[in-house]
């Protein structure tokens, strides 16, 4: 269609290709879906209504959002939060403080950043920032003199809610929750957690004071449904700037969705996993395929990119190894089915290796042992090979222990494709014992 | 000042005055005339008398204030034989933090309040007497005199029985004195004041003059060492004699606001008030007459001023009408002269009464040939003439400082709300003197401040007590400014800002919001407001044995002035603060009705502190206001609780999360349960803990002993109990189902009585029926709401999980298992585990997967603990385990 064009139009085009592009990593980078998420209604209602009555009548709540990861809980937040704030007199109120269990990784840094989100360490200069019980004070102090019907309500959002609970004491938790069950300031305490077991990680005080509110989203859907969702994160919005071009998208990517190859790709894919983000990883890969002259996602784009999503690192690895390496591998296999698992040292995957250039070997040289290290040395460099942990850490080089990364299925794999491998390298490797 | 009374660090030695006399027979008793005080390397001895106002040795370098009643020895010869009943005054710092607030105005530095609460130990041990101390009565709306010099008295205007500050009654102090308060003539002959200048002006005021001479006599006799007890009073020009103060202020009250009087108002003005100068009343009831004129604050209640002189007022006096008029009546009328300097005084920096320098200068000649005057000038003459309105800008920079002081002083007694009323400003008298000492004060309380900063904050509780009065002085000084007088202001003074800046420890608060709260609008969320764990209920119904056994044990504490500890233990959300709290508010109440002695209660919770040892810091910040660090903190503490002190009230200290304030060394808990084996501590601890067997389990046995055994335990909720929690919470708001409410309380009493949990839940089902009662339509909370409340909260999420998880993830558990069987073990390498799921997936006719992404999807399981993992670095040999049960793994993929 592109060569009926003229060439102004070809520019336009190019253009609104960019600006698709543009609009669609966005949307897959930064998790922002059109609309609101998909088939967690009741978990958007709850939540909704729960940060409503907060911000309207000064209800102080906790809950937790509990999900795996990838399924959509920062997503759910966001809308809520998003259409929360739509309404006028609701965003003058609220107040938002969010913390993240990986940044915060103390109350003392946490408490910190709370101060600093609520705009409180100016009311008294670089004082607040003393000392860390001063601090906690200080902050309680100001959330105590809060109450329920006048005190602006502050949203407490816990990413990674399950590392505050390693905290010490969990002070920050049972703080929070603590006014949270009292006539102080109304606050919202939001977690957000992949972990199921989070409820016992708490100490039976925070534990009573937390009211038990959880929102699970457990990405139940069925493959329609995935498919449904894959279509509208694909699709290009009415408001596009060039409608045409968005009717022709949208349209290709219905059609898409029709084809039996992509269907099949997404099957497998939604059997593997059902988060959303691997399934943006692989519509990520999709459309960076997407160029002037490529100007629409085909099949064939979507197949390369599960290829590329579904590639074992490990194989790859593999092939870019030389043959001496290779030869080693192949010697660690077999010492390791002779073994059962057991771990090896150098001196006897050389010692394999050695029998195996004297008795069957016609086109791998001898090398030096010191090569034969050096190779040995590289696959440890690629994490091939592990050292054992414990006391044979100090031994010599060559006596170290050390266990294979690699599965035989694999080490097969990689040496069917293997550009040019000596026969009998792969004969070896295929015989039962070394 | 006065107020910083280091503790001797001499020997004093007592012994009786005059002969003995018995009074009671069976007490052995013996009654003295006098004691007589010698202070080892000073010759000087000092004699005390019934009826004299004394100092007393108290904690924490501050002496008590009392008066003597009687002195006594009890016969039994040892070195505290000898006794003193005495009438207790406490100084404004000594007043319960939160009964502050009552004065409703800033306490005069040297402020007193007659102590009427009448259980309190009147007895002491006469050895710790220092020195007399001069003690003056004002009536209650009578301003303060202004402050003259360091050795100031003190003032009694109110007294203050435990509750109330209410005015003294005057009988009542006379008649338990025995004599009047004479504060001047009552000590000076029977101490020796050290180095006592006395103003030669004041000579005019005969009733006095004796007195003065005499005390002139002691004092050059026997200069008292000055770096005793009062080791900050300065050599200074005093006027202590409450005459010559009292005439001041006379002299301040015809002073009208804008000077618009005419020349025979002041002239009719001054004679009355000459009269009541000369007239032999008794001193109190001139001093009462004083009180009574409003006009005796000057230059600040202009309105009512002019109403009572509005009759004669025609119109501004001209300059020189006012200068004859003061030339005229000069010669004749002393005091009124006086008034007239004082009133120069006051304005004349701010020549608010128009003069010219020079005509000031004139006026002073005429005045000159009145030797009062010149006794009087010699004294003060030369600051009048340096007062120029330059040093008045200095003193506003040093009275900004005080507001920032006074501020900092405020904020942590955490009264924000700084206002002081106008009528409160009137009170102080912005005299020279009263200039000039507060410059005077500000040098020293720089040096002080000096030293303070040494110690840091906790140095600073000196600092309470100083900082309202400087702080009253700045205010003091703007009434000037007010409107009527501003035409005549001099351009260069600008009016002080009240607040500075930002004070460094103000307590910051979440700001409010833009509209008030949404009140609840139907029967559901007015129920669920109730049902908030927050929500205070009128009265805690099912722990009324609990509460009994607490209040009792408190209040048996609080009335016998003694202390005690009591352990609370019980599983969370059984009550136990809550029912404290309950307690302490009903023993409040009871003490405001007067049926029990006042006391303070603080509370400290180790979960809210960061380490134990900040225990310290909090109790003393809540008990004095005082900032310090944990150790210092504890040594102020243990002196607090170990000095003896009488009039101290009671303390419930209510520790909660007891626990957590465990420290290898335990000494925080040690001595939180040894302060109130102390007599004089007063001290009740009640300690919060969860477990029952907390002092055996983790206390040492000293500690343990310590405690007790006065224990109670909170048992958890039964149903019934609990379902009457819920109903008394709803308080007749009809939202539940009676059968709903059953099967709530009957499940959180089976799962652990825990009252928020219940709570939590109705609340819950509150929500669910409202967004299933839009569709419905039926409006109470039926069984339905409350089992979908239930499953929500206890169900576990791992079988749902399973059933949504991917089939990928789905047939690793499946492999998992199988290979948990092949071993026989129920742990399992990544590797065999893949061995297993490579297997399934032919088996189950899907496309292997590669190991990588069978690594992803074993280490997702492992995010949520579906499986427990070890780290991913150790790749293929990572171990696997099963979080759930096997059972409950092929139970959810069976039905999938």
């Amino acid at each position: 269609m592109s060569k009926r064009k003229s060439k102004e139009n070809c520019l336009t085009h190019g253009e609104c290709i960019s600006q698709a592009q543009r609009m669609l990593r966005e949307r897959f980078c930064h998790q922002k879906i059109p609309g609101k998420p998909f088939g967690v209604e009741s978990q958007h209602k709850h939540l909704l209504e729960l940060l409503k009555r907060t911000a309207v009548h000064g209800e102080s709540n906790s809950v937790l959002i509990v999900g795996p990861r990838g399924a959509g809980k920062t997503m759910l937040l966001n809308c809520v939060l998003n259409e929360l704030l739509e309404v006028k007199h609701v965003q003058e109120n609220v107040l938002q403080v969010q913390l993240n269990g990986l940044l915060q990784t103390d109350d003392r840094i946490a408490l910190k950043e709370i101060t600093r989100q609520l705009h409180l360490e100016n009311v008294v200069g670089d004082k607040v920032f003393g000392s860390f019980a001063e601090n906690l004070a200080f902050l309680l102090e100001a959330l105590k003199k809060g109450d329920r019907s006048s005190s602006r309500p502050v949203v407490f959002i816990l990413d990674e809610f399950d590392l505050f609970a390693h905290h010490k004491n969990q002070t920050l938790l049972y703080n929070l929750f603590d006014v949270s069950q009292s006539a102080q300031t109304p606050v919202a305490v939001i977690g957000l957690t992949c972990r199921l077991d989070v409820l016992e990680l708490l100490e039976k005080r925070v534990k009573s004071r937390f009211s038990h509110r959880q929102i699970h989203l457990l990405s139940s859907f069925r493959f329609k449904q995935y498919l449904e969702i894959f279509k509208m994160q694909l699709s290009l919005p009415e408001d596009f700037t060039d409608r045409r071009f968005a009717e022709e998208w949208n349209q290709n990517i219905k059609s898409l969705c029709e084809d039996r190859s992509v269907e099949d790709v997404l099957q497998k894919h939604f059997c593997s996993s059902k988060d959303f983000r691997s399934l943006h990883m692989l519509l990520m890969l999709a459309l960076s395929r997407v160029t002037v002259s490529h100007p629409a996602i085909k099949p064939t784009d979507l197949l390369e990119a599960s290829r590329l999503c579904t590639m074992d690192s490990k194989a790859n690895i593999l092939h870019g190894l030389s043959v001496l390496e290779l030869c080693l591998i192949i010697a660690m296999k077999h010492l390791s089915d002779i073994y059962d698992g057991e771990p090896f040292n150098f001196q006897m995957v050389h010692n394999e290796f050695q029998k195996f250039i004297q008795r069957k070997s016609h086109s791998v040289h001898n090398f030096e042992k010191p090569v034969v290290i050096k190779a040995f040395e590289h696959l440890h460099q690629l994490e091939l090979i592990k050292p054992m942990e414990g006391p044979s850490v100090r031994t010599q080089k060559e006596y170290q222990l050390v266990k294979l990364l690699l599965d035989n299925s694999q080490i097969m794999d990689a040496l069917q494709k293997y550009p040019q491998c000596p026969t009998d390298v792969k004969q070896w490797a295929t015989s039962a014992f070394g | 000042m006065s107020r910083y009374f280091t503790r001797l660090k001499k020997r004093r030695v007592y012994s009786w005055i005059g002969r003995p006399s018995t009074i009671d027979r069976k007490l052995k008793h013996v009654f003295y005339e006098g004691l007589c005080i010698k202070t080892d390397g000073n010759a000087n001895t000092g004699c005390i008398r019934p009826g004299h106002y004394i100092l007393i040795e108290g904690d924490e370098d501050r002496s008590y204030v009392a008066k003597l009643l009687k002195l006594y020895d009890d016969g039994t010869g040892t070195r505290s034989s000898k006794h003193a009943e005495v009438q207790w005054f406490v100084r404004f710092h000594e007043v319960p933090q939160n009964k502050r607030k009552q004065l409703g105005r800033d306490p005069h530095p040297n402020e007193v309040f007659l102590y009427e609460i009448p259980n309190c130990d009147s007895d002491i041990d006469a050895e710790t007497i220092i020195t007399t101390v001069q003690v003056q009565h004002l009536e209650e709306d009578s301003p303060f005199p202004a402050a003259q010099s360091q050795e100031n008295p003190l003032y009694v205007k109110l007294s203050w029985d435990g509750k109330n500050f209410s005015p003294v009654n005057l009988d009542l102090l006379l008649q338990s004195g025995g004599k009047p308060m004479l504060p001047a003539s009552s000590h000076t002959d029977s101490l020796p004041k050290p180095d006592l200048e006395v103003s030669r002006g004041l000579a005019v005021d005969s009733p006095s003059r004796p007195t003065r001479s005499a005390r002139q006599q002691h004092s050059s006799t026997s200069k008292y060492s000055q770096s005793k007890e009062l080791s900050d009073r300065q050599p200074s020009n005093v006027i202590s004699t409450p005459t010559a103060r009292k005439k001041l202020q006379l002299s301040n009250s015809v002073k009208p606001p804008g000077s618009k009087l005419t020349r025979d108002d002041v002239l009719a003005e001054l004679l009355d008030e000459d009269r009541a100068v000369s007239s032999l009343e008794a001193e109190v009831t001139r001093r009462r007459a004083v009180a009574s004129k409003p006009s005796s604050s000057p230059s600040k209640k202009p309105r009512d001023l002019c109403i009572r002189l509005s009759p004669i007022r025609g119109g501004q006096i001209t300059q020189d009408h006012q200068l004859a008029n003061r030339i005229q009546i000069g010669p004749r009328l002393q005091p009124e002269e006086l008034v007239k300097r004082t009133l120069k005084r006051e304005s004349g920096a701010e020549s608010t009464e128009g003069e010219t320098p020079s005509k000031r200068k004139d006026s002073i000649k005429k005045d000159a040939p009145l030797d009062i005057l010149i006794e009087d000038g010699g004294e003060a003459g030369g600051p009048v003439v340096t007062m120029t309105p330059r040093s008045r800008r200095k003193s506003a920079q040093v009275s900004s400082a005080r507001i920032r002081q006074q501020l900092n002083y405020l904020n942590r007694n955490q009264s924000t709300d700084f206002d002081v009323d106008d009528d409160e400003e009137d009170v102080f008298l912005p005299t020279k003197k009263d200039l000039r000492s507060s410059s005077e004060e500000e040098s020293e309380s720089e040096s002080e401040s000096e030293s303070e900063s040494v110690t840091g904050r906790r140095g600073s509780r000196s600092a309470v007590p100083r900082t309202p009065r400087s702080s009253r002085k700045a205010p003091s000084r703007t009434p000037a400014k007010t409107p009527n007088k501003t035409p005549r202001r001099t351009p260069s003074k600008t009016p002080v800002p009240r607040t500075p800046r930002t004070p460094r420890h103000a307590t910051p608060s979440i700001p409010s919001r833009t509209q008030p709260a949404r009140k609840p609008g139907n029967v559901l969320e007015e129920a669920r407001a109730r049902l908030h764990v927050s929500s205070v209920p009128e009265s805690l119904p099912c722990r009324e044995q609990e509460f009994q056994d607490i209040f009792n044990f408190v209040e048996s504490k609080v009335m016998d002035g003694t202390g005690g500890c009591m352990y609370i233990s019980g599983v969370p959300g059984t009550g136990k603060t809550a029912t404290v709290h309950e307690v302490i508010r009903c023993l409040h109440h009871a003490a405001e009705q007067d049926e029990l002695p006042s006391f303070c209660f603080i509370e400290i919770n180790g979960m809210k502190m960061t380490e134990p040892h900040q225990a310290y810091v909090q109790i003393l910040q809540m008990l004095t206001g005082q900032k310090a660090t944990a150790e210092h903190a504890a040594a102020l503490l243990e002196k607090r609780f170990s000095t003896p002190a009488p009039k101290r009230e009671t303390t419930v200290l209510l520790v909660d999360e007891l626990d957590l304030l465990w420290t290898r060394k335990q000494n925080v808990m040690y001595n939180l349960f040894d302060w109130p084996t102390h007599r004089q501590a007063k001290l009740v601890v009640l300690a919060i803990a969860n477990t029952m067997d907390l002092p055996e389990r983790i206390m040492i046995n000293r500690v343990a002993s310590r405690l007790g055994l006065t224990r109670m335990s909170f048992q958890p909720y039964s149903y019934k109990q609990l379902q009457q929690i819920i109903t008394s919470r709803l308080n007749r708001v009809r939202a539940f189902e009676d059968d709903a409410l059953q099967l709530v309380s009957r499940k959180v009493a089976a799962l652990s009585g825990d009252a928020r949990r219940c709570l939590d839940i109705c609340r819950r089902a509150t929500e669910i029926c409202e967004f299933s009662s839009q569709r419905s339509g039926s409006g109470l909370v039926a069984m339905s709401h409350v089992m979908e409340a239930l499953d929500e909260m206890f169900s576990s999420p791992y079988i749902t999980a399973i059933r949504c998880a991917s089939v990928q993830e789905q047939i690793f558990l499946k492999a998992v298992i199988a290979e948990f069987r092949r071993l026989g073990l129920e742990e399992a390498t990544f590797q065999q585990v893949f061995r297993q799921h490579l297997a399934l997936c032919r088996v189950e006719g899907l496309s292997s997967v590669c190991m990588s992404e069978g690594l992803a999807t074993c280490l997702r399981l492992g995010a949520c603990r579906l499986l427990l993992l070890e780290s991913s670095h150790r790749d293929l040999h990572l171990r696997v385990r099963l979080n759930v049960s096997q059972d409950d793994v092929l139970y959810a993929l069976k039905e999938g």
